[in-house]
C-alpha cells in the first residue's frame, strides 16, 4: 500500500507539472498583457510594473519564479483586485465553493445510489423505468438549465426560496440540487447496472436460496460490491461538480472560486486564473489519488503494485 | 486480392450491423428519438428560410412581448424585439453543426490515436496511453475557456479546442478494441501477406472497429453539444448576432423574471435534444453490446 501511494504519488508530478506548464506558457503566449487593456501608460510606468512583476525576465525565469512561488503556496498577487494576493482570493472562495460542492456530492451520493438500488431491484417494473427516465431527463438537462428553471420556480413563481446570494441553508439549496441533479442521475444509472449485475451472481443466488430476506441480501452483501463503480466514478464526478460549480456560482451569485475563474478570465487576470486552475487541478488529481486508494481497499481483486 | 478481403470484412461487417438494427428497431425510445433528431434536424435547417423574421432583424415596435400570433412571433422576442423562434432555430443549426463537426474532430484523433496504442502495442502503447492518462487528470473544461477568452472566439476555434477535448475516451475505448482485434485470423492474414502496419490498421481494424465508435459518436454529440452550451453560457461561445443554445439559455436566465419565454423554449429546445441523442446512443450500446446493460 505504501510502495503503491509513494508510486502515484511520483506519478502525479509530471501532470502537475504539465498542467502548470500548459496554463502558464498558455497564459503567456496569448496577446495582450495584464496591463495592457487600462489607459495608456508611460514608457518608464510601463517599464516598472513589468520590473515589479517580474514580467522583464525571461519567459524560463518567470517560469521558475512561479514554481517557487506555487512550492510556497504562494499563487502572487492578483492583478485585478489590487491589494489581494491570489492566495487570499482563493481562501476566501474556496470555503465557500466547497461548502456548496460537498453538499451536492453528498446529496448525489444519497439520493443517486439509494435510486440506483431501488431500480436495480425492481428491475423492468414501472418504479425503475420510473426512476430511469427522471435520471435520464437529469443527464439530459444540464446544471446552467435547471438552474435558471429551478429559480424560476422555487424563487419567481412560488416564492419559497431565494433565488441568491449568501446567508442561510435556505440560500444554498437552490445551487446545491442544480448542481447535484446531474450526479443522482449518473450515480443511479450506474449502480442500477452495477447492482443488477451483482444480484445475478452466484453469492447472491446463494443467500438467498438460505432464505436471507432481500433487505439483509442487499445491504449486508450486495450493496458493498455493487458501488464499487460508484466509487471510482467519484473522481470524474467532483470534476464534473467543479467545473458545474462556475456556471452555477454565477447564476446564484454565490461569491465562490468558480466565479473568481470565470471574472478572472474576462478581466484577464493572469495570475487569478492561473491560481484556480492549478489549485483545482490539484484538488482533482489529489481527489483521483484517493479515489483509487480507496477502490484498492475496498475491492479484493485489486492488487496494487 | 485486396477487394477480396475487403468484401468479406464487409460481409462480417453487415450481419453485426442487421443484429444490431433489430434490436434497435425494437427499442421505441431509441426509434422515436431518432425520429425527433431528424426532425429537428430538418426544421433547424429548413425553418429560419420559412420563418416571418430574419434570425437577427430587430423589430422596435415589439421588443422584448411575449409568444403571439398577431405579431407573427409565434415565441416571442428578445430584448432587443428578435424573433425568438427563428432564433432559436437558428441557434439550433450552430449548436447541432458543433456538435457533430467536434465529434467528428474528436473521432479522427480517437480513432487514429487509439487504434495506433493497440496495435503496435508495447512500449508506444504504453507511452501513448501513459500521455493519456496524464491529460486524463487535467480540467480541459478551464483550457478551453482560457483559449477562448485569449484567442478570440472562432467557430473554427470551438470546434477544434471540444473535439480536442473529448477524444480522450474514445482513444481508449477504440485502444481496448484493437488490442483483441489485432489477434483475429485476418489481420494475422494481412501480415503474413505483408500488409503495411498502418494499411492494416486503416483496411482491417478502423472498419471492424465502426460499431463501438458508432455508439460512442452518438454519446459524444449531446456532451459536445452540453460542452458548447456552457461556453456560451458563460459568454464564450458564439458571438452576436449569432447564436447557440447554450447562448439563447443564457440571455433568457438573466431575462427570467419579465420575460421567462426567453428561457423556456431554447431550454426545451436544448433539453429534447439531449435527451433524444442519449436515448439513441443508450440504445445504441444495448442493440451492439449486449453485455453492457
Amino acid at each position: 500500500m505504501l510502495r503503491y501511494s509513494l508510486r502515484r504519488l511520483l506519478g502525479a508530478i509530471p501532470t502537475l507539472l504539465l498542467l502548470i506548464a500548459i496554463s502558464f506558457f498558455m497564459i503567456r503566449a496569448a496577446p495582450g498583457g495584464p496591463f495592457s487593456a487600462e489607459r495608456q501608460l508611460l514608457p518608464e510606468i510601463q517599464a516598472n510594473l513589468n520590473a515589479a512583476y517580474h514580467l522583464d525576465e525571461p519567459l524560463y525565469a518567470q517560469f521558475g519564479r512561479y514554481l517557487w512561488g506555487l512550492v510556497h503556496f504562494d499563487f502572487g498577487p492578483s492583478f485585478q483586485y489590487r491589494d489581494y494576493t491570489v492566495t487570499e482570493l482563493i481562501e476566501t472562495g474556496f470555503p465557500v465553493s466547497l461548502r456548496l460542492g460537498g453538499a451536492a456530492m453528498l446529496l448525489a451520493l444519497l439520493i443517486g445510489t439509494f435510486a440506483g438500488c431501488i431500480a436495480a431491484l425492481k428491475q423492468n417494473r414501472a418504479l425503475d423505468h420510473g426512476v430511469m427516465a427522471v435520471s435520464m431527463t437529469g443527464i439530459s438537462i444540464p446544471n446552467f438549465v435547471m438552474a435558471p428553471l429551478l429559480i424560476l420556480v422555487f424563487a419567481v413563481y412560488l416564492h419559497w426560496l431565494p433565488a441568491g446570494g449568501l446567508g442561510d441553508a435556505s440560500n444554498l439549496v437552490l445551487p446545491v440540487i442544480s448542481l447535484a441533479l446531474p450526479q443522482i442521475a449518473y450515480l443511479a444509472r450506474l449502480t442500477r447496472g452495477s447492482m443488477i449485475e451483482v444480484l445475478r451472481s452466484n453469492f447472491i443466488r446463494t443467500a438467498r436460496a438460505q432464505g436471507l430476506p432481500t433487505s439483509q441480501i442487499v445491504l449486508r452483501h450486495a450493496l458493498k460490491p455493487a458501488l464499487l463503480p460508484v466509487v471510482s466514478f467519484l473522481g470524474p464526478a467532483t470534476a464534473a461538480v467543479i467545473t458545474g460549480s462556475v456556471v452555477v456560482e454565477q447564476i446564484f451569485g454565490v461569491p465562490g472560486l468558480g466565479r473568481f475563474f470565470v471574472t478572472g478570465a474576462l478581466n484577464r487576470d493572469y495570475t487569478l486564473v492561473m491560481g484556480v486552475v492549478v489549485f483545482y487541478g490539484v484538488l482533482i488529481i489529489a481527489f483521483n489519488f484517493l479515489v483509487d486508494l480507496a477502490y484498492a481497499w475496498l475491492d479484493p481483486k485489486v492488487k496494487l503494485g | 486480392m485486396s477487394a477480396a478481403a475487403f468484401d468479406a470484412d464487409l460481409v462480417a461487417g453487415r450481419s453485426l450491423w442487421a443484429d444490431a438494427w433489430g434490436a434497435l428497431k425494437r427499442n421505441r425510445a431509441a426509434t422515436l428519438s431518432a425520429w425527433i433528431i431528424g426532425a429537428l434536424a430538418v426544421l433547424v435547417i429548413v425553418g429560419p428560410w420559412l420563418c416571418a423574421y430574419a434570425y437577427d432583424f430587430i423589430d422596435y415596435a415589439n421588443a422584448s412581448t411575449g409568444p403571439s400570433l398577431a405579431t407573427k412571433h409565434y415565441f416571442g422576442t428578445d430584448t432587443l424585439g428578435r424573433d425568438l423562434l427563428v432564433r432559436t432555430l437558428y441557434g439550433g443549426r450552430i449548436s447541432l453543426l458543433i456538435g457533430v463537426v467536434s465529434t467528428a474532430v474528436s473521432l479522427v484523433i480517437g480513432v487514429s490515436y487509439g487504434a495506433i496504442a493497440g496495435y503496435f502495442g508495447g512500449r508506444v502503447d504504453a507511452l501513448m496511453m501513459r500521455a493519456v492518462d496524464i491529460l486524463y487528470a487535467l480540467p480541459f473544461m478551464f483550457f478551453v475557456i482560457l483559449l477562448m477568452v485569449f484567442f478570440g472566439r472562432h467557430l473554427v476555434l470551438i470546434f477544434v479546442a471540444i473535439g480536442a477535448i473529448n477524444w480522450l475516451d474514445m482513444a481508449r475505448i477504440v485502444r481496448g478494441q484493437t488490442l483483441s482485434l489485432k489477434r483475429r485470423e485476418f489481420v494475422e492474414a494481412a501480415e503474413a501477406q505483408g500488409v503495411g502496419a498502418f494499411a492494416i490498421i486503416r483496411r482491417h481494424i478502423v472498419p471492424n472497429l465502426l460499431g463501438v465508435v458508432a455508439v460512442y459518436v452518438t454519446l459524444t454529440i449531446p456532451s459536445v453539444i452540453l460542452v458548447e452550451s456552457f461556453l456560451s453560457f458563460i459568454g464564450l461561445g458564439v458571438q452576436e448576432p449569432m447564436t447557440s443554445w447554450g447562448a439563447l439559455v443564457h440571455d433568457g436566465s438573466v431575462t427570467l423574471e419579465s420575460a421567462p419565454w426567453m428561457l423556456i423554449f431554447p431550454a426545451a429546445f436544448l433539453a429534447v435534444t439531449l435527451f433524444c441523442f442519449n436515448f439513441v446512443g443508450d440504445g445504441m450500446r444495448d442493440a451492439l453490446d449486449p453485455k453492457d446493460r
